[in-house]
């Protein structure tokens, strides 16, 4: 069994694909460095992340995909799933060796997790845009914390920065201890080793939120509350479009 | 300004807005320019979701619950003894923006009670959404009810803020609406939708002339009926959606089936529950009108004049005309694939990708997201072993797929083994 040792990056995956063919030779599996290696492996390669052949296969892939399925391949790799690595190889490597286009096929198994995963991951950046709330400090900093399933902040700070350009605002993952800074100029990554102190369940403590910030939560709270019909009531449909993960960071549903 | 007070206000403002049913918050991308407060995505974002199961998308208000007119199905007819209250101009900006900036909402659905005259109410309604885009540069989604009956020019205003205007028809068919809502009649719906329409494509004409043509409502316009008040029939209501949707600015008709807000009126029906499961079915309707290709007479004719509550529409088409069926999935077009039930826009989109590369068996079929388990009784394709629509026929493909829990256990199948399906 032949085994390649990629550094956990998206550049690793796209070298290990570079190294396969120059070689001639495909792994079985790929693993990750710091992973135990699998049982009856004949042949070990580490791979050395390269920018210049992880460049070549991008722009290989970009000849011959649409920009969409490129996002797809992206979106796939922040699912941080452990199988990642070997969805994009085992894609990229299809990709390279087709004539024509196989973005299109759905009945291919390792295209369609592909697509599949990246519709997940899409619809959790999509789910961030929707649930985050921002809560006023008293310097006037909008400050969010949110707990995504996949790592997919990174992703929706280009949304926040165009929608709030005129305010300053933190956004903070929880899970992952790390978050993105915008100062009205420039987005800034910021990671915090220790949990900020002040911030109790994600929600931030009374004495450092602005003066009105509580009236227009409470606000926030009459209107919902107010523009359910009661006739209507269907709790189900109600969590299914907005799952209980996302509640202990939501004013309304707290 | 913005106090404590404004709790119970906003109270009985949004009690008296929420049975509009529009939500919507797609069908424009506005850009966001720099030192400006937010921008519209064309997909829409709904930001919340209200235990009734709705979405919240924008914050859908009234300006004031005042009312002059005495419309039977309102709940702020002027006869209804409910509290009353009216924002100012200022407060209701402010709370716009707030929220706006706390990411609560996506912007703002306004509608008012018709106070002294359509003409005031309007130009009320205009000086929020001017003051909105002009005084604090507000790039978010704004959507505005057009009072039946304000003049052109306000319209005409109107349309240059907002994303959306709309009117909602209410009730399908002129006479029930006279007697329902004395003071209206077609005349005073479809005048300012053609308003709207001329203000739309004139707009659109100006853009292609001019660089900084101004966008008018450049979400189209939507409308809104109410389903079950009135004694009219699917029929009546899917035809008027479908005229309307022939007219090039209309993007939305929303349906909303009636809630007894006022029991006392004897003119219309006390129904134990909203007719849920009727506006279900007219949204699958509406759907097959706009994404399938379906035709309204289709639907429902004059031997079918009411949808079927227990299948979905398309389905019930599908059992009137075996002769359609089966289609070959690796074969039939687009469209075709799109008549088969159990297969939607999406699944028909992948399935004719797919097919490029290899011919699709039942299992493949599964994967790409076809509900494999209705679509059986109308497909052919490799591995595909129950029997088809027009052996079977419609009464038994209607019994298997109506109710499946019920039916097995009626015919107490859940123990043996089922060769035929």
């Amino acid at each position: 069994m032949r085994v390649f040792v990629h550094d956990g990056s998206f550049d690793g995956v796209l070298t290990a694909v570079f190294d396969a063919y120059s070689r001639r030779a495909f792994p079985d599996v790929l693993s990750r460095e710091g992973e135990g290696l699998p049982l009856f492996c004949d042949e070990v390669h580490d791979v050395h992340t390269d920018e210049a052949k992880a460049g070549r296969v991008w722009r290989a892939l970009q000849k011959k995909l649409s920009a969409r399925s490129l996002a797809s391949l992206g979106l796939c790799w922040f699912s941080e799933q452990p199988g990642a690595a070997g969805w994009i190889f085992r894609y990229v490597c299809k990709v390279v060796d087709s004539s024509v286009s196989i973005e299109g096929n759905w009945a291919d198994k390792d295209v369609r997790t592909v697509l599949q995963w990246g519709r997940k991951v899409a619809s959790e950046r999509e789910r961030l845009l929707q649930f985050l709330r921002f809560q006023k400090m008293a310097d006037g900093v909008f400050f969010a914390a949110v707990e995504p399933l996949y790592n997919v902040l990174p992703l929706a700070v280009s949304h926040f920065r165009a929608r709030f350009n005129d305010q300053v605002w933190l956004v903070y993952d929880v899970r992952r201890r790390y978050g993105f800074y915008y100062d009205r100029a420039t987005v800034e990554e910021v990671s915090f080793p220790e949990p900020p102190e002040g911030l109790k369940g994600g929600w931030l403590d009374p004495s450092l939120s602005a003066k009105d910030e509580r009236l227009f939560q409470d606000l926030w709270k009459t209107y919902f509350k107010s523009v359910a019909i009661r006739e209507r009531l269907n709790v189900r449909l109600h969590k299914q479009n907005m799952p209980v993960r996302f509640w202990k960071y939501l004013v309304e549903k707290r | 300004m913005v106090n404590e007070s404004m709790i119970s206000k906003l109270r009985v403002l949004v009690e008296a807005a929420k049975y509009d049913v529009s939500c919507a918050s797609s069908g424009v991308s506005r850009r966001s320019h720099a030192g400006q407060l937010g921008n519209a995505a064309a997909w829409g974002i709904c930001h919340s979701f209200s235990e009734d199961g709705r979405c919240i998308s924008l914050l859908k208000i009234m300006l004031t619950n005042h009312c002059m007119y005495d419309c039977a199905y309102c709940v702020n007819r002027r006869s209804n003894d409910v509290p009353r209250a009216t924002f100012s101009v200022s407060e209701l900006v402010e709370l716009t923006i707030e929220f706006y900036r706390r990411n609560y909402i996506e912007g703002l659905f306004l509608s008012s009670g018709v106070v002294r005259n359509p003409d005031y109410t309007m130009e009320r309604l205009v000086r929020v959404v001017k003051d909105l885009r002009q005084k604090h540069r507000f790039n978010g989604y704004i959507h505005l009810k057009s009072i039946p009956g304000a003049s052109r020019e306000l319209v005409d205003e109107a349309g240059l803020y907002a994303d959306r205007l709309s009117v909602n028809v209410e009730i399908p068919n002129e006479q029930s609406l006279r007697m329902l809502a004395p003071e209206k009649d077609f005349k005073s719906v479809f005048t300012p939708m053609a308003y709207i329409q001329q203000g739309i494509l004139q707009g659109k004409e100006d853009a292609r002339r001019f660089r900084h043509a101004l966008r008018f409502s450049p979400s189209g316009q939507s409308t809104q009926m109410i389903v079950g008040a009135t004694p009219d029939s699917d029929r009546d209501i899917l035809r008027l959606s479908s005229a309307l949707y022939a007219r090039p600015t209309m993007k939305r008709v929303y349906y909303s089936g009636y809630i007894h807000v006022n029991r006392y009126d004897t003119r219309l029906p006390v129904p134990a529950t909203p007719p849920l499961v009727r506006e279900n079915r007219l949204y699958q309707a509406d759907w097959l009108l706009r994404y399938y290709y379906f035709q309204v007479d289709e639907i429902v004719d004059d031997s079918f004049p009411n949808l079927d509550l227990d299948i979905d529409p398309k389905l019930a088409w599908a059992l009137r005309h075996p002769e359609f069926f089966p289609v070959d999935v690796n074969k039939a077009c687009y469209e075709e694939l799109l008549r088969v039930p159990g297969i939607g826009v999406k699944s028909a989109q992948r399935m004719v990708m797919a097919r490029r590369f290899s011919s699709l068996g039942m299992q493949e079929l599964k994967k790409i997201g076809v509900v494999v388990k209705k679509a059986r009784y109308f497909i052919v394709a490799p591995g595909q072993d129950s029997r088809l629509l027009p052996d079977l026929g419609a009464a038994r493909v209607r019994s298997l797929l109506s109710a499946p829990g019920a039916v097995r256990k009626a015919e107490g199948l859940q123990l043996k083994l089922c060769f035929e399906s």
